[in-house]
């Protein structure tokens, strides 16, 4: 198919308009790269972000949980979103991280850059399970595992 | 392939996401895998990916939905296993 003329291709702003999470729990800035195997996005931490108050005394500190959402919204809900092409806007979705595996290397401090890059292990029943890689402005390793999510209408439930 | 042993295999698949043991220990026909088994509906997908596997078949949506217990699982595998 002639990808001008197809209406499902959406525009990677389109994609983070789309989604359900706002300030202060958005991390997402923009979405480099997305197909149908793949997605690479990034975000970066702000100096005021509400968590660093308390994480840690005196020493801020991007906590682990905070790496794992930013991971899962790039590569289960913005990837999911895409996955599922039209199909989004025609039901009340809704989204959940059904599980993640995950390992840290590198400590993420505020102002920081983070990459984030999903590979698709399978996305069956709207079940979307991907690899999942994080690194830093200067290429270096921060995180790396597995993540897990379901898109569900929410009338359904 | 007969019923048990097609019952004997689906209990090898469920059983690394069943949360209630009971409900294993229990397992027959009318076995509903939320329910009873206490199985979410992330690994409900796992399970059927895992059938897919196993049986070498493919389940469709509507197959999918279907298969909410033992017995209406083991008539869609058997649907299956017989159309291929």
């Amino acid at each position: 198919m002639d990808v001008l003329f197809n209406p499902i291709i959406l525009m990677n702003k389109d994609i983070i308009q789309k989604l359900p999470y706002t300030k202060p729990f958005l991390f997402v800035d923009e979405i480099i790269e997305v197909d149908d195997d793949h997605i690479i996005g990034n975000y970066i931490f702000q100096k005021d972000e509400y968590f660093y108050e308390g994480h840690f005394i005196d020493t801020p500190i991007t906590p682990g949980v905070i790496l794992t959402e930013c991971m899962a919204q790039i590569g289960l809900a913005c990837f999911g979103i895409y996955l599922l092409k039209g199909v989004w806007d025609t039901q009340d979705f809704g989204v959940a991280m059904t599980s993640n595996e995950m390992n840290f290397y590198k400590p993420v401090f505020p102002e920081e850059k983070v990459i984030v890059k999903a590979n698709k292990v399978y996305f069956r029943f709207n079940k979307l399970k991907c690899n999942v890689v994080m690194h830093n402005s200067k290429g270096v390793l921060v995180a790396k595992g597995i993540v897990s999510g379901l898109a569900f209408n929410k009338n359904k439930v | 392939m007969n019923k048990e042993q097609l019952l004997s295999k689906l209990r090898v698949i469920i059983t690394p996401y069943v949360q209630n043991e009971e409900g294993l220990q229990n397992l027959n026909e009318n076995t509903d895998f939320i329910k009873d088994l206490e199985i979410n509906s992330a690994n409900l997908v796992d399970v059927i990916l895992d059938v897919e596997d196993e049986f070498d078949i493919e389940i469709d949506n509507e197959a999918m939905e279907k298969m909410l217990t033992v017995k209406a699982s083991i008539q869609v595998i058997e649907q299956k296993l017989k159309a291929k």
